[in-house]
């Protein structure tokens, strides 16, 4: 094997790795935050005594936990527009990851709610707090502590979806990648720098999830 | 005599077809002390349950100070209130539950202020002082800042205690406050509920610690098979027994 590993190609094109990354970071939070607006709603709807919110949330997590993701992410982009809805790359891809986190965030949420004791409810209920103000003051803040492990878990998968971004050319971190591999034929380096970038971005992800686990901690 | 506080009206519950509550009547008035016993099934959590609006009912209407709590009537209908009347009512009465259903994730002190900054909307150094206060009154300042899983089940019923009467309910409920604690925490809370009783706080209580019953009540009531069965004072119910029913009961219990 005579290939010799020379960075100098992609150092040069660092900066721009580097604005990927960010973007990437960026589409993430966009869209888990939003979509764990989503998965909240959706989670208390498939709990419900109501049965058509129940069939909705159930239908809207079957369909897109059962879809691919780069197929959900080439519906938005070249499906939508043609029923009308025209949006850009990155609001296409924010708009199909949002969908896509919420339904993955609804079993998550949902599997908490189900864990916690009938009686906080009741006894949030019982000091004259509304429905809402229960969920709001009392469920969702136990039940948002016990399933921050699986939050975590995942928050750094739904980050590590934003490389499928480059599906659709929205220029993050896979994007840029690829462009300085076909630029340059640094073939191995682009792709293992890429990598670590990945890899250190998930571990200080991970890290800051755990001190925020750490804090909110029930004694 | 003054309006009674509460009145029950009739009251039928049931779960699905099984009918727990057959017409029950009862009449409370300020600094009342109602002691429910009777045996296991007979009704007396669901008759609480139905006072704190926990439970829907089929019939029968409750009254606080005179007016109709959870459900109102429209052309002839009887519809339940919405969330957040249901909420203003259940206000109303104050609940302390068997298993304490503290809010895990609070302090002993933001437990009691959570229902007087979002409830009664006062301001946080009102809501603090007057957390404290009872806090205080049930022995647990000094441990205001600890969470409900740091604390022992005594402290955490006495907390959820505090908690509720801190609302300014009109009326206390306790449902079997003492059985999920072990014997030695029994006492420290039976005399937190003796001491708010001899303050003129009105409150309705089941409880299965008859001596208890017995010093505390104004009124005593034996429920059997979803009915009154019998009521009056606790020297009369206990000494007399009227039915074959109470008397066994009462020669099984232990005092
Ligand atoms: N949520 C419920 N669903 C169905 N049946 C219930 C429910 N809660 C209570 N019951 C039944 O109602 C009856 C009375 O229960 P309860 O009021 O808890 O009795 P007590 O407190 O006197 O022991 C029992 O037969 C019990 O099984
Ligand atoms: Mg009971």
């Amino acid at each position: 094997m005579d290939y010799r590993l020379n960075f100098d190609a992609v150092w040069r094109d660092f900066d721009l790795l580097l604005s990927g990354l960010g973007l990437g970071l960026s589409l993430a939070v966009v869209s888990i935050f939003i979509g764990s607006f989503i998965g909240l709603l959706a989670a208390f709807a498939m709990i419900s005594k109501n049965n058509l919110w129940r069939r909705i949330a159930v239908f809207y997590v079957t369909a897109i936990r059962n879809t691919p993701i780069l197929v959900l992410i080439f519906f938005t982009f070249f499906a939508l527009p043609q029923l009308g809805l025209r949006l850009g790359k990155i609001e296409s891809f924010v708009f199909t990851l949002t969908i896509y986190s919420g339904a993955y965030l609804t079993e998550v949420f949902r599997g908490g709610l189900v864990a916690l004791p009938v009686g906080l409810r009741e006894a949030g209920l019982a000091i004259g707090l509304t429905e809402w103000g229960t969920k709001i003051w009392v469920i969702i803040p136990v039940m948002i502590r016990s399933v921050l492990p699986a939050l975590s878990n995942n928050f750094i998968s739904l980050f590590k979806d934003t490389s499928l971004a480059a599906a659709i050319a929205v220029p993050e971190l896979t994007f840029y990648a690829r462009q300085i591999n076909v630029n340059t034929f640094r073939v191995i380096e682009s792709w293992a720098v890429a990598s670590l970038m990945y890899v250190s971005a998930c571990y200080l992800i991970a890290a800051g999830l755990r001190l925020l686990e750490r804090k909110l901690a029930i004694p | 005599m003054a309006n009674p506080l509460m009145v029950i009206e009739n009251l039928h519950k049931k779960f699905d077809k099984m009918e727990v509550l057959k017409g029950v009547d009862l009449t409370i008035n300020t600094s009342d002390v109602v002691s429910i016993i009777g045996s296991s099934g007979s009704g007396k959590t669901t008759l609480l349950r139905c006072v704190n609006l926990l439970e829907e009912f089929h019939e029968g209407r409750i009254l606080i100070d005179g007016e109709e709590i959870g459900y109102t009537k429209k052309n002839d209908k009887r519809h339940r209130l919405s969330s957040s009347i249901l909420a203003q009512h259940r206000a109303l009465t104050g609940m302390v539950f068997q298993t304490f259903n503290l809010f895990p994730h609070l302090t002993a002190l933001k437990n009691v202020t959570l229902g007087l900054r979002k409830v009664k909307r006062m301001k946080k150094e009102e809501a603090i002082e007057t957390a404290r206060h009872w806090l205080n009154r049930v022995g647990l300042l000094n441990w205001q800042d600890h969470h409900p899983g740091q604390l022992s089940g005594g402290q955490q019923q006495r907390v959820a205690i505090a908690r509720a009467i801190a609302m300014n309910p009109k009326l206390m409920l306790f449902d079997e406050v003492t059985s999920a604690l072990d014997p030695e925490l029994v006492n420290e809370v039976l005399s937190v509920i003796k001491d708010l009783a001899d303050d003129g706080m009105t409150m309705l209580l089941v409880t299965h610690e008859m001596h208890f019953a017995y010093d505390v009540s104004t009124t005593v009531i034996f429920m059997n098979e979803g009915k009154i069965g019998e009521q009056g004072p606790p020297s009369e119910l206990f000494q007399n027994p009227k039915s074959q029913r109470l008397a066994e009961f009462i020669k099984n219990s232990t005092f």
